[in-house]
């Protein structure tokens, strides 16, 4: 099982800035093991975020981001006390969503 | 009129020079600030409060009750007073080799056996994000490591008496890179460890994140791998000896911030 995700969000005025840290092997399919073996690729391809249930940022993703990739963006409305969540699909179809409340 | 030309483009090279130079250094600090605000060791440091909360092990119990020097359970400011001495084994001991201790007593693991496993796997995984964890809840406090007890002032002869013992195809011991101010491999500056701001500094930092392996690395980590680089076999994960440098280097550091689990390139 995958570890959660660490989400901060911030309202200021009318932007809400969301600082993401997400947890994953990131696997570009490049590398090759101890004993010489190609190690399978493995990462996120898929990544969205909502805010009350809308959509506000949608990316695709490939093996040349990071390991435990660190992503920030900022959409425009969003109040302190409302929530947003960021979901993750990777190449094997694991997901996994988290939520924050906006302060 | 030759010569004038000359002169002005030695005048012209000198400031730019100069610049270049302050660049370097500029250049690593920021990049350092630019991760440091997602900093991933703190996904270790969540994954590390989860594991020291979770019933695990053969004998199916948490680390809560785990004494790390401050009582039974308790973590804030536990890591900046380690290494240290405790009656219980007997011995002076930091961090990761008193997890050892806790995991086998109140968990029922072989230290020996998670001793022997290679960093980054099975239970070695864990014990870094443990040590992380551990590490957090004393962030922004200072060193004072204590030097009461006879034994932990013996280690920490013990631990000067390694940090300045040369051998190994190079002829280098730890003092030959940490022991003078403003030394450098490559573009990283490297601490003065025999005193401060260095030995807070070094010492302070980890454990750490390092970028380059994408893996959080607890001290033990850190000893070995300057071992590695000095083409010295490593004494051995949580040996005595190992646990004696932490006493000189943490003492040496008496009065630095702790900034563990920090981010290193």
């Amino acid at each position: 099982m995958s570890d959660p995700m660490r989400i901060r969000a911030q309202a200021q005025g009318e932007k809400t800035t969301v600082r993401v840290l997400v947890s994953h092997e990131m696997e570009s399919g490049q590398r090759k093991d101890a004993a010489g073996k190609t190690v399978p690729a493995w990462f996120i391809q898929n990544i969205s975020a909502t805010h009350n249930g809308k959509t506000v940022m949608n990316a695709q993703w490939g093996p040349a981001v990071s390991k435990n990739p660190f992503l920030q963006f900022a959409f425009k409305g969003g109040k302190a006390g409302d929530k947003v969540a960021v979901s993750w699909v990777d190449n094997k179809g694991d997901k996994r969503t988290d939520e924050a409340v906006i302060s | 009129m030759r010569w004038n030309l000359l002169g002005l483009t030695a005048v012209c090279l000198l400031p730019l020079s100069v610049a270049a130079q302050k660049s370097t250094a500029e250049g690593i600090a920021e990049y350092r600030a630019m991760l440091a605000d997602g900093n991933p060791a703190e996904l270790y440091e969540a994954r590390g409060e989860a594991l020291w909360k979770q019933a695990r092990g053969p004998k199916n119990a948490p680390l809560t009750q785990c004494d790390l020097g401050k009582g039974p359970g308790v973590v804030k400011g536990a890591f900046v007073e380690l290494p240290r001495y405790f009656s219980d084994t007997g011995r002076v001991q930091d961090l990761e080799s008193r997890l050892l201790t806790c995991m086998e007593t109140l968990q029922g693991f072989s230290a020996e056996a998670i001793a022997k496993t290679p960093f980054g796997r099975d239970e070695q995984k864990n014990i870094e994000s443990l040590v992380a964890y551990i590490s957090g809840e004393s962030r922004g406090m200072k060193f004072n490591l204590p030097q009461a007890h006879a034994q932990e002032k013996l280690m920490y002869a013990v631990g000067k008496q390694v940090f300045y013992q040369r051998g190994g195809p190079y002829d280098f011991s730890c003092a030959s890179c940490h022991g003078e101010d403003n030394k450098r491999v490559r573009l990283q500056d490297l601490p003065n460890l025999t005193k401060n701001p260095g030995a807070g500094d070094g010492f302070g930092a980890w454990p750490a994140y390092r970028v380059s392996s994408g893996d959080l690395w607890g001290m033990q980590r850190r000893l070995n791998d300057c071992y590695r680089q000095q083409r010295f076999p490593f004494p051995g994960y949580a040996s005595d000896a190992t646990i004696a440098l932490g006493v000189f280097m943490g003492v040496n550091g008496k009065g630095g911030v702790s900034t563990a689990p920090a981010l290193k390139r």
